[in-house]
């Protein structure tokens, strides 16, 4: 599709398009990121470095990149959203057979100069990819049962593929991320009804079967199950890690302990305590203000994406921009819940803060298609 | 070419809705999340800072300085000595190999405590200081530190550890200290935290053990902080304990080394008494045993010799100890004869060499018998048949009931372990313990201090003291503790006729002083400073009818254990007694030979407050006496030093 279909006459051009840029997203990407400096720079007891120092550089860069990518037509993205998804499936297979193993999962590939994840990638091109898909298909034709077929086989490739690294909190985010994106395209309720009703009865099934003659599960799967649901029925081995991460959330208290005065992270006691579980240090020294201040934040992020996202007539530019808001929700959601014991350990990073390379130059590039979609809105 | 897809009309109402579906969804999680951390940090904030102060924070124990325990005179019996010690931090000290084979180059340390400590580092986390060598002298110490550069992760640490620098002298009394071991544990009914620090000192014996609470102090706390690893970060802040209370005891550590020194080579034991407040000044038991070994862990061979010993050396003999009392029984029969009117002093009683009861002959240690003989001479020469008769006079009940007046048969209260209650036999007992009458022939065997009867010479000193005042004299050990004197031992009246008490004193001086006593050859001839005595033999085996037609063996012809034992108790100065000494010589033969010397040895020490003259001794014994006197004052070396150092 050409630039003149677009109504590219109502479209800023040149550094207009700086004004027309999404500021308040920015300025609140860039106060959440303020905050994970802080973090990085606490929890590594009072120094620049092992973390803060590179985190400040990768987004500094991702931060270029944005806009970068937010100067880019919309409909450039678009157009290119196939190829995008294509080649992250292949890096997704690349991943199977010559990826570098961290952490007990295959998860990226060493491309010299950084280490790319594959499954981060995925997360934005597979929103991408069914933005331009709904915005390719007549809206009449949404709930038509073959081309709901198709996006669920577009979800579960890359879903299984990620799942087999095995990263099943980017599993997770994918899955969801996508089918979030199939209920704003406006396919019918009654297949999301459907779906979720299969997946309640059959994990109903599955634990009613426990002890019975007809059990759907081997004995140890169950108490894989078991720990994976409530830690604290291991409180040495996974529920170590929750339990330690909910004494630092909690200690905290109302104002928290102040800054750089956390004992937990300190002294050893949180896991993990600059990557999945940096929001527990901060919790703990700003104390439940801080911790809503932050909430407040990734709140009013996808508060102006919502916005941003109703008041653009462009299917694709509205789809991306809700998809791209509602996998950075998925992240911190899951990342917190993760962390004060409301959902099993899974291994999400807290977006913008956590430390990272990846993650952060991938949700960098997804605001920049936000931004692009908002610079290029047809006025 | 396609027209542009503009999202218009009801697919584009649809996805504003859903998007603001979808927000609102968002909002409600977000909703959920902050009532979430509302609730853990606001409402639950106090339960989670526990927590956190509990991952945090470690209590450790600052053991208190354990109390001292001085004599009379101050003179330290039972020390904190500083105890230097290296310990090794593995991380910081890099090849392990390498930097205690450089610490053996200077410091000599066996090869199984060099294995056992890095068995014990590896072991452990990498950052725990793991002793190596304990008991370090000064000058390994400064080696170390020398060299320091050169040890990377040793240090020399200094602790408090339990000395006692008399040793075997105060031994059997002071006791000893030892790790509190799991058996201490579920003996006593304890809680003091202190006893949960590995290796805290207790203590095991004696007066370390009686008085345990008084010496022991309170611990005082640190508060560390500890990280996930239980590494110590900082320490938070500190609490003093409260030290252990000094004790002072009523022993006097010269003499007391004296007595020791001079029993040496026998198994006897021995107590000295002071008459004016009941102060022990000297409990010795030989042979005796370093209480040091104990402290640092005796060995399997020290303590095997010290079990296997035969003179059990372990055995706390002066209080411990009991034995047939002998002849120094017979003033206990004679004061209760006497007391009750069935025999005056004058009124004599006629000695064929042995007296018939019921159908049993028993003997006078003269064959031949004394003739005639009254209460005077028959105390004086010991005379067997004269107490033989008045004992059935006054019937058993009565010598008993004397006995325990003057402090036999009875549990004196001493901080010391196991203080012996010895036996004052009358009829009830052996009813009640033997479940049978008791005959004439025990109340017999009784007056002379044989059958039944038990003592131990601590008893035998108190009935002494007892007889040399005629007051309720109470033996005190404990001088003083925290510098709060105790009560002294100085009772009542014992409410006898005094008339009496003087003829009895007056015996016992001719026993020691007349020229027919049988302590004759062991008295003191210095003027004022006389003693008086009296001796006992006691068997331990029968000596049957056969033996003694063919003639009584002689005890230098039977094995150790089947000789006599020896006894001796005394008091002097005769007209103005200050102090009793009790001697007892385990199978020693006879009191005269064995026991008196010793006592009258022991009795100047304690008159002259350590230094008699020659001519307090007996003209013939002289020589002897001068050499003794060098040899033992060799060995009072660890005495003086003591003194020195105070």
């Amino acid at each position: 599709m050409s630039y003149l279909e677009y109504n590219a006459k109502y479209v800023p051009t040149g550094f207009r398009k700086l004004i027309y840029l999404n500021w308040p997203v920015i300025l609140l990407i860039t106060a959440v990121a303020c905050f994970g400096f802080l973090m990085l720079y606490s929890v590594a007891g009072g120094s620049m470095n092992p973390w803060m120092e590179p985190q400040v550089k990768r987004f500094g860069l991702g931060m270029a990149l944005m806009l970068v990518v937010a100067m880019v037509p919309i409909w450039f993205w678009r157009n290119v959203a196939g190829v995008a998804f294509g080649l992250s499936l292949l890096l997704l297979l690349a991943v199977e057979f010559f990826g570098a193993v961290g952490m007990g999962a295959q998860r990226w590939i060493d491309l010299g100069f950084m280490r790319l994840q594959p499954s981060e990638l995925t997360k934005i091109t597979l929103v991408m990819f069914l933005a331009a898909y709904y915005d390719w298909l007549p809206p009449n034709k949404t709930s038509r049962p073959f081309w709901v077929l198709l996006p669920v086989l577009f979800i579960l490739i890359p879903t299984y593929m990620v799942l087999r690294q095995p990263d099943l909190g980017t599993a997770i985010l994918l899955l969801l991320g996508g089918s979030t994106v199939m209920f704003l395209a406006g396919v019918h309720w009654a297949y999301f009804a459907t779906v979720i009703a299969a997946g309640v009865g059959g994990i109903v099934a599955v634990f009613e079967s426990r002890g019975t003659t007809w059990q759907l599960l081997k004995d140890y799967q169950f108490r894989r199950i078991d720990t994976f649901i409530d830690p604290a029925n291991d409180p040495l081995g996974a529920g170590y890690h929750i339990t330690q991460a909910k004494i630092a959330l909690g200690s905290g208290g109302l104002t928290g302990r102040g800054f750089m005065q956390g004992t937990q992270s300190r002294l050893n006691f949180l896991p993990e305590k600059h990557t999945d579980f940096i929001f527990t240090t901060l919790a703990e020294e700003f104390g439940f203000v801080g911790a809503a201040a932050l909430l407040t934040l990734y709140i009013l992020i996808i508060v102006f994406c919502v916005v941003s996202a109703i008041t653009n007539r462009d299917r694709f530019a509205s789809l991306l921009t809700l998809g791209v808001a509602t996998t950075f929700f998925l992240f911190f959601a899951v990342n917190m819940a993760m962390v004060t014991g409301l959902a099993p350990v899974v291994g999400v990073p807290l977006p913008l803060v956590s430390y990272g390379g990846s993650a952060m130059l991938v949700l960098l590039v997804a605001f920049g298609l936000v931004q692009s979609a908002h610079v290029h809105k047809p006025r | 070419m396609k027209k542009p897809q503009r999202d218009s009309g009801e697919s584009a109402r649809r996805l504003s809705r859903r998007a603001m579906l979808l927000g609102t969804v968002q909002l409600g999680i977000v909703g959920v999340l902050g009532w979430r951390m509302q609730s853990m940090q606001v409402e639950q904030a106090d339960q989670f800072r526990l927590l956190a102060e509990e991952n945090r924070i470690n209590i450790r124990l600052i053991p208190p300085a354990r109390g001292l325990i001085f004599d009379r005179n101050g003179l330290p019996l039972a020390e904190n000595e500083q105890n230097y010690r290296v310990v090794m931090v593995r991380e910081d000290a890099g090849d392990v190999e390498e930097t205690l084979q450089r610490l053996t180059q200077l410091v000599d340390i066996p090869q199984d405590t060099l294995d056992r400590a890095v068995e014990e580092m590896n072991r452990r986390s990498p950052f725990v200081p793991v002793t190596i060598a304990d008991r370090l002298k000064w000058e390994d110490v400064a080696k170390i530190n020398i060299n320091a550069p050169a040890l990377p992760g040793i240090t020399a640490e200094v602790g408090l550890s339990r000395h006692y620098a008399l040793g075997e002298d105060i031994a059997h009394v002071v006791g000893y200290v030892g790790p509190v071991s799991d058996y201490d544990l579920s003996r006593i009914d304890d809680q003091d935290p202190l006893l949960q620090i590995p290796k805290f000192q207790i203590g095991k014996t004696g007066v370390e053990n009686k008085l345990e609470h008084s010496l022991r102090g309170a611990a005082g706390t640190k508060r560390i902080e500890v990280n996930a690893l239980g590494r110590v970060m900082r320490e938070l802040d500190r609490q003093e304990g409260t030290p252990g209370k000094d004790i002072q005891l009523t022993l006097d550590a010269r003499l007391q080394a004296y007595a020791q020194a001079r029993m040496d080579g026998e198994s006897a034991g021995a107590v000295v008494i002071d008459l004016e407040d009941g102060d022990l000044r000297a409990i010795a038991s030989a042979p005796a045993f370093n209480p040091n070994l104990f402290v640092r862990g005796i060995s399997v061979k020290d303590w095997t010799d010290l079990n296997e010993n035969i003179y059990r050396p372990l055995a706390a003999k002066a209080a411990q100890g009991t034995y047939p009392p002998g002849s120094t029984f017979k003033m206990v029969t004679a004061l209760a004869a006497l007391e009750e009117g069935v025999i005056s002093p004058e009124e004599t009683v006629y000695c064929p060499g042995h007296t018939d009861v019921a159908d049993i002959r028993f003997h006078c240690w003269k064959r031949a018998g004394h003739g005639n003989i009254n209460f005077h001479e028959s105390l004086k020469q010991s005379c067997d048949c004269y107490y033989y008769e008045i004992c059935q006079r006054v019937g058993i009940d009565k010598i008993a009931e004397m006995a325990r007046k003057l402090g036999l048969g009875a549990k004196h209260d001493l901080p010391i372990s196991a203080v012996a209650s010895g036996l004052a036999p009358d009829k009830a007992w052996k009813r009640e313990v033997r479940g049978e009458d008791w005959r004439i022939g025990d109340t017999v065997n009784a007056s002379i201090g044989q059958g039944y009867v038990l003592t131990s010479p601590l008893q035998l000193a108190i009935m002494t003291a007892r007889i040399a005042t005629g007051r309720i004299v109470t033996p005190r050990l404990v001088k003083s503790i925290d510098g709060i004197e105790e009560p002294t031992g100085l009772g009542e009246s014992l409410g006898l006729n005094e008339n009496i008490l003087r003829r009895m004193r007056q015996s016992m001086n001719d026993v020691s002083n007349h020229r027919r006593g049988t302590a004759y050859r062991s008295r003191i001839i210095a003027d004022g400073m006389r003693m008086a005595g009296k001796t006992g033999t006691s068997q331990v085996r029968r000596i049957t009818a056969e033996e003694r037609a063919r003639g009584v063996t002689r005890n230098a012809d039977l094995p150790w254990e089947r000789r006599d034992h020896a006894l001796f108790v005394s008091f002097a100065p005769v007209e103005n007694p200050r102090f009793a000494v009790a001697v007892v010589v385990e199978h020693g033969g006879g009191g005269s030979t064995a026991a008196a010397p010793i006592a009258r040895d022991i009795m100047l020490q304690a008159l002259y407050d350590g230094d008699p003259p020659l001519e307090a001794y007996p003209s013939a014994d002289r020589d002897r006496i001068a050499e003794q006197q060098e040899r033992i004052n060799a060995r009072l070396a660890s005495v003086k030093q003591a003194q020195d150092r105070a």
